[in-house]
């Protein structure tokens, strides 16, 4: 049996607001893009990263660790893509000084 | 945190007749006002702003639910409505399906747990299908407001 190739990379979120709504269909729309399944981690928790609804059910606070799987034939480079989201803080800056988006 | 304490009980329309966002935030926020969650003098300024966040992404998050929210101001504490849409609400979900469950949240500026974890609390009980039928299929906001505690108390299986 062939096994697919998958990525792993732990990342912190840094949104003072923690992974609300925004951010989190951020991901979504992201993981979406690609073939690999996405797995994302907090503490003994694991859940899909391509729905909406269990990435809410994360409640991710400020400070919170995640820990990123993908799995698939395209899985180095649909982590690249969704650990950049973490690296640019989900262009929060960019959105700085309008109303906070939740 | 429960849903059962975050709901405000007489806010909740059980029969929403709105073809638009706009119209079903504006009739939310109102019913908000009514039953006190909300102060009415600043009705208003929060449909504004839930609308403002929406021009910034849909909060429509699929399977026919959104859930639009604000922080403001005028909040002490979170609190929240649900509106039923039978026919549906025209939403630009992320998926393109119209939107026939409803949370709304209005939350104080300097309380973001409360707030992600009110939206934890509802994606999670959305998450259970049975959830979403009841919720869907309720006939008075006392039925609605039984679902609320027997999700609370995770009798839904």
């Amino acid at each position: 049996m062939n096994q697919q190739p998958s990525s792993t990379c732990e990342v912190v979120v840094m949104l003072e607001n923690g992974l609300h709504l925004s951010p989190a269909a951020q991901i979504v729309k992201t993981a979406q893009a690609f073939r690999s399944t996405l797995v994302i981690q907090k503490g003994d928790r694991r859940i899909d990263g391509k729905s909406m609804l269990d990435l809410m059910t994360l409640a991710a606070e400020y400070g919170a660790k995640l820990r990123l799987e993908t799995s698939g034939d395209d899985a180095e480079a649909a982590l690249r893509a969704v650990v950049a989201l973490f690296e640019r803080n989900f262009d929060h800056d960019a959105v700085a000084g309008r109303q906070p988006a939740g | 945190m429960k849903l059962s304490e975050f709901v405000v009980r007489d806010s909740i329309l059980i029969d929403l007749r709105a073809e638009t966002k706009d119209e079903a935030i504006r009739a939310m926020v109102e019913s908000l006002a009514k039953a006190g969650g909300i102060q009415a003098s600043e009705q208003e300024a929060i449909i504004g702003a839930i609308l403002k966040r929406e021009e910034l992404g849909s909060t429509g998050i699929g399977r026919g639910v959104a859930v639009p929210h604000t922080k403001h101001a005028s909040a002490d504490r979170l609190v929240a409505t649900i509106a039923i849409s039978k026919d549906g609400v025209e939403f630009a979900s992320l998926d393109g399906e119209a939107v026939h469950i409803l949370f709304l949240l209005v939350s104080p500026h300097e309380r973001p747990g409360d707030h992600l974890r009110a939206l934890e609390n509802i994606s999670r009980h959305l998450r259970n299908d049975n959830f979403c039928s009841f919720l869907r299929q309720a006939t008075s906001s006392k039925a609605v407001i039984d679902l609320l505690e027997e999700a609370d108390n995770n009798q839904l299986g």
